[in-house]
């Protein structure tokens, strides 16, 4: 039977606030293990939870991104279950009045877009991280109490590659909003996912089993295939699908079961009394609005509809804000922003080395500007552009200064170029015989002769009009 | 001495802080090792806190409101550098890295913290007979309870070892023990302290409050505590009037409502006559006597028992043998660990209200439990509020007996749980509430008057407490 795969990913993304969401500690990454904990996060006797107003910010600004509904007043509740990890014994979250609900995520699929519903967008703090080493299990809690958003898709997905492509348009939705660094390495973009297979064509949903720690985009991909075969191989034996959790093995390839449906916990889920109730007001969601920044399709349409780059020139460079960044303002010093798109796309970004939001880019705006203002003026060829951009990278230098230290200036001087292009017809008799005669395609030869000779210098318009008055 | 006479005296230089800290200490090595108040004296530290406030005295300082006061502290609230342990097991050896904000500003206001005193395991009990660390004696008759949960610093303050103290109450724990040992209790209006550094029992009734041998002397204590604290998200932001000055203001006029409900079946009889005197000597005084009716009163013991033991099922969840206190390792797995750590660590009362807590919050019974009781709750809030448009306090008994024998109700857990029927629904409504002295009964046991007032209101409520105390001057129990 043909079966078709149903899936739907949570997502828990890391706010980007300096401190968590209710003490004032650092959420700096990389600190040794608990040092960045207080009273608070660390769950001792008597301390308080204070929300983190950054937080708020950013939540909402996640769930207008998402084009969610907004509760004016939403509610903490506890999640009570016991893990060492875990200090109060219970995760501060939002249960059945989340900050908003009801969005939706557009995705492009296969050349089409898809619509992917958000069925909420919510608060919580992270937990901490158990961390075992020969035989002894050890806590860090630097991680505790750190602002994040869950962010529950519908089960809208049919396939891996679809699953895959909706996780990274979320990634990069969260990341041009400027509310999460997309760092999957460092655990600041975390997913889980339910899937179940139905007979292709039926409304009814099959058993979903759930996918814990799938937390990169290949193993987004491989762990959704490979459940989803398992599964199809369950059904095809006649057998059924458990309604289990499980987790993905990288190592070996496989989804393993973590733990049935009978052992399913009962989080008691119950209104956090420590925390009054969370209300976001119209005026305060217009400001958050107001400060949302462009997010990624909205940009790429705009530099297609409005600065003319190619479809597929502005889905590269809306990779990574910083990438888009570069391109605007260059496009905006330079004028020319296809042009521009081109050298970025074909020089710039094999330099450029992203980490989450942070991005080096060895050169700035106003020299890929100027370098190809160069080339407008003809002061230089395309081929010398690309040798002065290898010398100004990772220098601060203007690209006329490079220009004039190489002593690299386009010819342009005809009576030089002819004496070149006669010299060329001389040495290769037979070709130019062949191409009087009406052999057309040997033009480029004596082009590219000619270049060489002036090792690129000469101003190709010229070499071109003047090779067709002396073989035409 | 009374709270103000020790702060004045040590301010005026008629008395060293030192002096009326030694006089503390010495009160306790006489007496504590008879009623055991205290679960740890912090004698060095007090005296080394005392010696800095003269010193600023001599250097010209200014002194704050507490100047050279003595302290006690209840075990549920945190102190830096001391031992804190909810008289529970599992905390045996836990000294916290921080003050409570409330005993943070009574050291900014130069009171001398003097120890730490029982209570109830988590501040769960009417006797403090459920400490791990053995009972406190009630100093009126030391063959009876002095009440709970708060029963070390209503005692502290009863025996004279020290002018006030710091309790808290969930559903009567200031205010019970207080009545049963003839001090004054005072809870404030759920929000007006800061509960930061208050091992948690049930967030949302939980407050701390002062005991004290006077009614200004709590007054005093309340409008150091009181206020907006950043660490607490439930603590409100609203003005603290003159706090001691309501306790000297005329109180003709002022309406006082006497619920019917609370002089029906259970109420001993020396008790309900106790409190009759002493709302005749209001009347007295120009009050104006009012019968009124909360005609919910008698769901508050389920309503309290049910929402109170679902928050505790949560908040001692942390207990857990993983950061700090108690650890049982069987050394099997973590599970284990945690579940040996939990069953040797809590007491069996503690262990009954996680039961029942985590029972009502269960998968299928949230709604018929948790959530009813909530409805409960709102329906008890506006009796108050419907009560509140007619008068301007309302007075009962704290308690339905005076002070009982230990293991009286200690059998039957229900018996001790009515025990609080009267002090419940002021918590449940989030109102101030306090316990003043009044006539004792004629075995010469003390019966506290219950005088809850409007949200905010803790000047009236004063008042009135203060127009009782001088109709029933307070005798010293030794």
């Amino acid at each position: 039977m043909h079966y078709e795969a149903v899936i739907g990913l949570e997502v828990h993304a890391q706010l980007l606030t300096r401190t968590k969401a209710f003490c004032a500690c650092s959420t700096a990454y990389g600190a040794p293990p608990n040092t960045q904990v207080c009273p608070v996060c660390l769950g001792l006797p008597g301390a308080l939870p204070v929300m983190n107003g950054e937080a708020v910010r950013l939540a909402v600004r996640t769930a207008l991104a998402l084009s969610c509904t907004l509760r004016t007043v939403s509610r903490f509740a506890r999640k009570n279950y016991f893990y060492p990890d875990l200090p109060k014994g219970y995760q501060i979250s939002q249960y059945d009045e989340p900050l908003s609900e009801r969005g939706h995520l557009d995705v492009e699929v296969g050349g089409a877009t898809k619509r992917v519903g958000i069925t909420r967008v919510h608060m919580e703090e992270d937990a901490g991280k158990n961390v075992h080493h020969e035989g002894v299990s050890v806590v860090d809690l630097n991680r505790s109490g750190v602002p994040l958003v869950e962010i529950v898709g519908e089960p809208d997905l049919r396939s891996a590659a679809e699953a895959a492509e909706y996780l990274r348009s979320l990634r990069d939705v969260l990341m041009f909003a400027g509310v999460n660094d997309g760092n999957l390495e460092e655990g600041s973009f975390r997913c889980d996912a339910n899937v179940s297979l139905r007979p292709a064509g039926e409304a009814k949903l099959g058993t979903r089993v759930e996918l814990k720690n799938i937390n990169s985009f290949r193993f987004v991909e491989r762990a959704l295939a490979h459940e989803i075969a398992r599964q199809q191989a369950v059904l095809d034996a006649g057998g059924r699908v458990v309604q289990e959790t499980r987790g993905w093995d990288e190592n070996e390839g496989v989804t393993k079961s973590l733990r049935s449906k009978e052992e399913a916990q009962d989080y008691r889920y119950f209104p956090e009394p420590d925390l009054p109730p969370l209300v976001v007001d119209d005026a305060f969601v217009a400001q958050v609005q107001s400060t949302l920044p462009e997010l990624p399709r909205a940009k790429r349409e705009r530099f297609v509809a409005e600065l003319g780059v190619s479809a597929y020139a502005a889905q590269v460079l809306t990779g990574h804000p910083r990438v888009a960044a570069l391109f605007e303002e260059a496009a905006t010093l330079h004028g020319q922003p296809a042009r521009l798109a081109a050298f970025v796309q074909s020089e710039v970004l094999r330099d450029v080395v992203t980490h989450g939001l942070d991005a080096r880019i060895p050169v700035s705006a106003r020299q890929v500007a100027g370098l190809l203002r160069l080339v407008d003026a003809g002061a230089i060829s395309g081929k010398q552009a690309k040798e002065v951009y290898a010398k100004i990278v990772g220098s601060e230098r203007a690209p006329e200064d490079v220009v004039a230290e190489l002593g690299l200036v386009q010819v342009s001087d005809e009576g030089v170029i002819e004496a070149v292009c006669r010299q060329v017809i001389a040495d290769n008799p037979r070709q130019a015989e062949q191409l009087r005669a009406g052999k057309a395609s040997l033009m480029g030869f004596f082009v590219g002769q000619v270049m060489k000779q002036t090792k690129g210098s000469a101003n190709p318009r010229l070499v071109n009009d003047v090779l067709q008055r002396l073989l035409g | 001495m009374h709270v103000a006479d020790v702060a004045d005296r040590v301010a005026r230089g008629e008395l060293t802080a030192e002096a009326a800290c030694a006089r503390s200490l010495e009160a306790i090595a006489a007496k504590d090792g008879a009623l055991h108040a205290f679960l740890h004296v912090a004698r060095d530290e007090a005296l080394a806190a005392a010696r800095a406030v003269d010193d600023r005295r001599r250097r010209g300082e200014p002194l704050g409101p507490l100047a050279g006061v003595p302290v006690a502290i209840k075990d549920a609230i945190c102190t830096e550098g001391l031992p804190t342990t909810a008289a529970s097991k599992i905390l045996r050896g836990y000294v916290p890295p921080y003050d409570a904000t409330a005993v943070a500003r009574l050291r900014a206001a130069d009171a001398i913290v003097v120890g730490k005193t029982n209570l109830d395991e988590f501040a769960m009990g009417s006797s403090t007979e459920n400490s791990a660390y053995g009972v406190t004696r009630n100093p009126w008759d030391p063959s009876r309870t002095p009440g709970g949960s708060s029963g070390g610093s209503a005692v502290a303050v009863a025996a004279g070892m020290a002018p006030c103290a710091l309790g808290s109450d969930t559903g009567g724990s200031i205010r019970q023990p207080a009545s049963l040992t003839g001090t004054v209790g005072l809870k404030p209006t759920y929000g007006r302290v800061s509960r930061y550094g208050l091992i948690a029992f049930a967030s949302s009734l939980d407050q701390i409050g002062p005991f004290a041998s006077d009614v200004r002397g709590a007054a005093r204590v309340l409008s150091v505590l009181a206020g907006r604290d950043p660490r607490d998200a439930t603590s409100l932001d609203a003005a603290v009037p003159d706090l001691e000055a309501a306790c000297g203001r005329e109180v003709r006029g002022l309406r006082v409502g006497v619920p019917d409900e609370y002089f029906a079946e259970g109420l001993a009889p020396e008790v309900g006559e106790s409190v009759r005197a002493a709302l005749r000597a209001l009347e007295e005084r120009g009050c104006v006597l009012r019968p009124v009716r909360l005609p919910h009163t008698s769901y508050a013991v389920a309503t309290y028992y049910v929402l109170a033991t679902a928050e505790a099922s949560s908040n001692l969840a942390r207990y857990d043998g993983v950061r700090y206190g108690l650890r049982v390792d069987p050394r099997l797995d973590l599970r284990a660990m945690i579940g040996a750590t939990r069953d040797a660590g809590f007491g069996a009362e503690v262990k009954r209200r996680i039961l029942l807590g985590t029972f009502v919050l269960s998968s299928g019974y949230y709604d018929a439990y948790y959530l009813k009781a909530q409805k409960v709750r709102t329906l008890l809030r506006r009796d108050f509020d419907d009560v509140f448009r007619e008068v301007d306090v309302v007075c009962s008994p704290v308690s339905p007996t005076p002070a009982f024998k230990f293991g009286e109700k200690l059998a039957d857990p229900i018996a001790m749980y009515l025990s609080d029927v009267y002090t419940l629904p002021a918590s449940l409504a989030g109102l101030p509430a306090m316990s003043v002295p009044c006539a004792p009964t004629r075995a010469g046991l003390p019966v506290g008057l219950h005088v809850v007032a409007r949200p905010l209101e803790e000047a009236t409520m004063l008042s009135v407490a203060a127009a009782c105390e001088a109709a029933f001057p307070c005798a010293s129990p030794l």
